[in-house]
């Protein structure tokens, strides 16, 4: 085992990284036809003449996949080119019904962008786009029998359901000079485009079912001696790793690989330019197929499809739905909600900002929208092995809880009560209260009925009160709390106590 | 008795409108007619007897109920073999397809439907639409009705001698560089490859997507009017199909039948005559230049000095996009399989045994031209000469209404006879496949038949892009003036075939 290590490779290498980006949208029909494009229904449930590439058929382009492609090229700072081309790419493989792809190659819809991501202690770091093109997913190979691997299959199964599934491939120009933070930045790209993606609502972002996948490439460089500029030093032979597919497996990957090239090189033996499959389980990669026999995929314009040309004013038009860039939201929101680094960066990993922003929207404070997303809600989704969308509870449920506290209807151990009825169910937080008679008993003829029977019952307390001693009010808090069954107001509850004893609060 | 496989289109209309005739009638007498003959002319795949009577049966309720009807409705049609055609076999000519059954109609087939139309059957094919003669189905040769040892041309020969043998009025067609043309040509039919995206391809079986148009055969100008306008038409299942309203091809011929050309400028392409051309193709077709002269219309000569290069630039862009149609007969979906262990093996074991010889050579070029390092020289060249036609078809129309040549160098050639010789083939749509490469409509009608060896010859008649009609119009005017001479329509004059019992 070597004992070569990340860090000992950054300190003698310099890494050149550039990562492939394929965001899968969320058109309701494929990228050109008709079928629906949903994750997980029945194999081979949605398909037509069109997507299983039988004899005749032919594409149309979804205009609305072009808009998301558009919008996405905006957000990182693309231009938009005035006619741009499908082309087909070549390749036999079962799961690509026509054995080509429809793609774009020579003429993207989008190119030469750039992107700034915020890394964790606030430094920015810019990322140069060179292309954000539109494509064809495949379809997915189940192989039976053997490891599940290929190799040593019986057969395989083709599920046709992914077939013309629209993705956006986005491409970055080799990234340099980032050091040995190389793996933060490209975890930070990816958690960015995935950011985007979903404040433009152009997908789910989801990177656990594939929605967002990332190649990443990376290779190593001789560190530049003294004098010498960095950047004239010539790019080492680069792996690209494919299939990186969570924001944790991209840092894994790079730390994997820049450790596996570092061994090589010092080891004198070449980096071999090809294609590695990543492993999430053992977090290492393994050698595909080598690049010097890479297929030539001979590239020529779509003949059955003709040119995207976006008008200007279109495009105009569609800048102007671009969404903020989400490093610049979350310092604004940060901002106006008065969060905590802490706060803000556990509500970001928790994938709350959203749900948050849109509980503020709807008429809650901040700081109690945080409490109740990162708090009660937080835990419930993880006990139940969901994420916090996936809950039955709107933003507009939480802000109505809030306010129902806020107003003094319901104390916070009302507030919970309501909300696992809500979670149960039951209707909305003020339907829940209303039906679970969970509200706050502010009657003060009742409350002082229940505080004198409270005292009457603990004599001693009074004059303990009396004697300045306040604190032990506490003790008839409690009572009355109890008799009520949490129902009353306890700040009214303590100033009736100090009211009959003759002491001001 | 009136023998109905010998009137035309229009008349069956007229017939089954007045009561006449039954659809049933006019469709039984045609399976009759394909069963006595095809046994010799080999011109369908696959006959549908049970499936176009059942059409004309419901057409001859729907007009005895009174039923509002198309104007096509009740008149029987052979479809090319390319057009995919739900639950009837659909091959293209290959092997590699063989036993397969669309699940989906294309669009002309769903159109032919909705017209009403009784559909006879499956014409045969070159494979894939790639040859000059119908010896390259996987299926064996068609034979022209004119001589049963002759081509019919391809390659939608099947088509053309379902018309020519009396077995179809009417047939669809493909035309990628002169698929309808020259066999129309050949076997003395009218063929119409429209505007490039006025007809759906929807459902037609890919050869090379930026030059295959579908388009009307038949024996009159007419007839392949009344057909075009079924066809034609928007598809947003198309995203080349033009977005206009389908030309008046109907109207242009009954215009062209009144005889009036006055006004009407004609160019003769010069580049398409001389060397090559038969002597007897060439005399038929001035004396068609006579005609049209005697109704008034202006004949200059125009020069179009890019053709030169049409045949080769056609030869690199079809088998380029060809290979890459192609590849989806890999095994995986549907027709041919060869298992052999691994899927890569048996993806080339079923592509070596279910394509033809000519297929894999056009598979082979097509995938050397686009190849990485090759690609500019050969793609992207023959790109350049495609524009450089087109600009010489601009000039010319900027001079003339219509441009006309002789469709084919030639007359039908002897089966057999060019089936070593790939390049003498393809030099056979010398005269059709500039219109294909500019995406212009062309026609080819009969001009007669030649001196020398009494075959058919063709008169081709080019029009500028969206302007389909100007070729009805003359195509019209030139054969009511041709039938003059001739007592009646050219077909008529084909011999006999022997009735097999």
């Amino acid at each position: 085992m070597s004992a070569m290590t990340y860090d000992k490779a950054m300190e003698q290498f310099d890494p050149v990284f550039g990562i492939e980006v394929h965001v899968e949208l969320n058109t309701k029909t494929k990228m050109f036809c008709g079928c629906a494009n949903e994750f997980g229904a029945e194999p081979n449930t949605q398909v037509c003449p069109v997507c299983l590439g039988l004899p005749g058929s032919m594409p149309v382009v979804n205009d609305k996949a072009v808009e998301s492609a558009i919008r996405l090229g905006l957000s990182l700072g693309c231009s938009i080119r005035e006619s741009s081309r499908f082309a087909r790419k070549n390749y036999f493989y079962p799961d690509l019904a026509k054995d080509y792809q429809i793609s774009q190659y020579d003429e993207p819809t989008c190119f030469e962008g750039s992107l700034d991501v915020v890394l964790d202690d606030g430094e920015v770091f810019t990322i140069g786009i060179e292309r954000a093109h539109m494509e064809e997913d495949a379809g997915k190979n189940t192989h039976v029998g053997g490891t599940g691997g290929i190799q040593g299959a019986s057969h395989s199964l083709v599920d046709y359901n992914r077939g013309g599934v629209p993705l956006v491939e986005i491409v970055t120009h080799p990234i340099t000079g980032a050091g040995a933070r190389t793996a933060e930045v490209a975890r930070a790209y990816v958690a960015t485009i995935r950011d985007i993606v979903k404040a433009l609502g152009i997908s789910d972002g989801r990177m656990e079912q594939g929605s967002v996948r990332a190649d990443v490439n990376l290779s190593l460089r001789p560190k530049a001696v003294a004098g010498e500029d960095q950047n004239a030093v010539p790019f080492g032979k680069r792996s690209e790793t494919k299939n990186v597919n969570s924001l944790r497996a991209i840092e894994r990957a790079i730390h994997f690989e820049a450790t596996r090239q570092a061994d090589l090189l010092l080891a004198g033996e070449p980096v071999v330019q090809e294609t590695r499959h990543w492993h999430e389980d053992t977090g290492s990669t393994t050698s595909g197929r080598s690049k010097e026999q890479a297929e030539d995929y001979r590239y020529f314009p779509e003949p059955d499809l003709l040119p995207v040309e976006p008008s200007r004013e279109w495009v105009e038009e569609l800048r102007g739905t671009i969404p903020e860039h989400p490093a610049k939201m979350r310092a604004r929101l940060k901002e106006e909600w008065a969060f905590s680094d802490t706060d803000m960066r556990d509500a970001v990993n928790a994938d709350a900002l959203d749900l948050i922003a849109a509980s503020v929207a709807a008429g809650a404070k901040p700081q109690a929208a945080r409490k109740w997303w990162m708090g009660e809600l937080a835990r419930t989704a993880n006990d139940r092995g969901v994420t916090l969308r996936d809950l039955p509870v709107t933003p507009q449920d939480v802000a109505q809880l809030q306010g129902l506290v806020d107003e003094g209807k319901i104390n916070d151990k009302l507030a919970r009560q309501a909300l696992e009825g809500v979670l149960a169910g039951e209707g909305s937080p003020a339907e829940v209260v209303e039906s679970r008679g969970l509200a706050v008993v502010s009657d003060d003829s009742a409350l002082e009925a229940a505080v004198d029977e409270a005292l009457a019952a603990q004599p001693d307390v009074l004059a303990k009160i009396q004697d300045g001693k306040v604190q032990a009010a506490g003790a008839i808090v409690g009572a009355v709390m109890k008799a009520t069954r949490g129902q009353a107001d306890a700040g009214r509850v303590r100033e009736i106590i100090l009211q009959r004893a003759g002491v001001e609060g | 008795m009136t023998d109905w496989t010998r009137a035309s289109a229009a008349h069956m209309v007229a017939a089954l409108k007045s009561g006449e005739v039954t659809s049933v009638e006019l469709t039984q007498a045609h399976l009759d007619r394909i069963a006595a003959v095809d046994g010799a002319v080999h011109a369908f795949l696959h006959v549908d007897a049970e499936g176009a009577l059942a059409t004309a049966r419901d057409v001859d309720a729907a007009r005895a109920a009174g039923e509002e009807l198309p104007e096509l409705a009740g008149v029987p049609i052979a479809v090319k073999d390319i057009l995919v055609t739900q639950g009837m076999p659909t091959t293209a000519g290959s092997k590699i397809l063989e036993g397969w059954e669309p699940q989906y109609d294309a669009t002309v087939t769903r159109k032919l439907r909705e017209a009403r139309m009784p559909i006879l059957g499956k014409t045969n094919m070159d494979e894939f639409a790639m040859g000059s003669s119908t010896e390259h189905s996987g299926y064996g040769p068609t034979h022209n009705p004119w001589d049963l040892d002759r081509i019919p041309g391809g390659s939608g020969g099947g088509s053309a001698a379902s018309l020519a043998a009396f077995e179809a009025p009417l047939a669809i067609g493909s035309d990628t560089g002169g698929s309808i043309r020259q066999p129309a040509s050949v076997t003395a039919t009218v063929g119409v490859k429209p505007t490039y995206g006025g007809v759906s391809r929807y459902g037609a079986i890919a050869l090379a997507s930026s030059l295959d148009q579908l388009g009307p055969c038949a024996r009159t100008v007419e007839d392949a009017a009344l057909l075009h306008e079924v066809m034609g038409g928007h598809d947003p299942m198309d995203a080349t199909s033009l977005d206009e309203p389908v030309p008046s091809c109907v109207d242009a011929a009954r215009q062209g039948r009144e005889g009036d050309l006055s006004g009407v400028r004609i160019g003769v392409i010069k580049e398409l005559s001389g060397e090559g051309y038969q002597a007897g193709v060439e005399r038929r077709f001035h004396e068609g230049l006579d005609k049209l002269k005697a109704l008034g219309a202006e004949v200059v000569e125009v020069s179009c000095p890019s053709f030169q290069y049409a045949l080769a630039a056609y030869y690199l862009i079809l088998p380029s996009e060809a290979s890459s149609n192609l590849a989806k007969f890999d095994s995986v979906r549907f027709g041919m399989r060869v298992e052999k262990g691994t899927v890569e093996r048996t993806m080339a074991a079923t592509r070596a045994e279910g394509f033809g010889d000519e297929v894999k050579r056009r598979i082979i070029l097509g995938t050397y031209a686009l190849s990485a390092g090759y690609y500019d020289a050969y793609y992207g060249s023959a790109q350049k000469v495609r524009t450089l036609i087109q600009r010489d078809f601009a000039a010319a129309f900027e001079q003339c209404d219509v441009l006309v040549s002789p469709t084919t160098p030639t007359t039908p050639f002897k089966l057999g006879e060019r089936l070593d010789d790939p390049l003498a083939m393809y030099l056979n749509d010398v005269a059709t496949i500039p219109a294909n490469l500019a995406g212009i409509p062309g026609m080819s009608l009969p001009s007669g038949l030649a001196d020398e060896d009494g075959l058919p010859a063709g008169f081709q008649i080019l029009a500028p892009a969206h302007e389909d009609a100007r070729m009805y119009r003359i195509g019209a005017a030139l054969e009511k003036e041709l039938a003059k001479d001739w007592g009646g329509p050219l077909a008529a004059q084909a011999p006999e075939l022997e009735v097999s019992k």
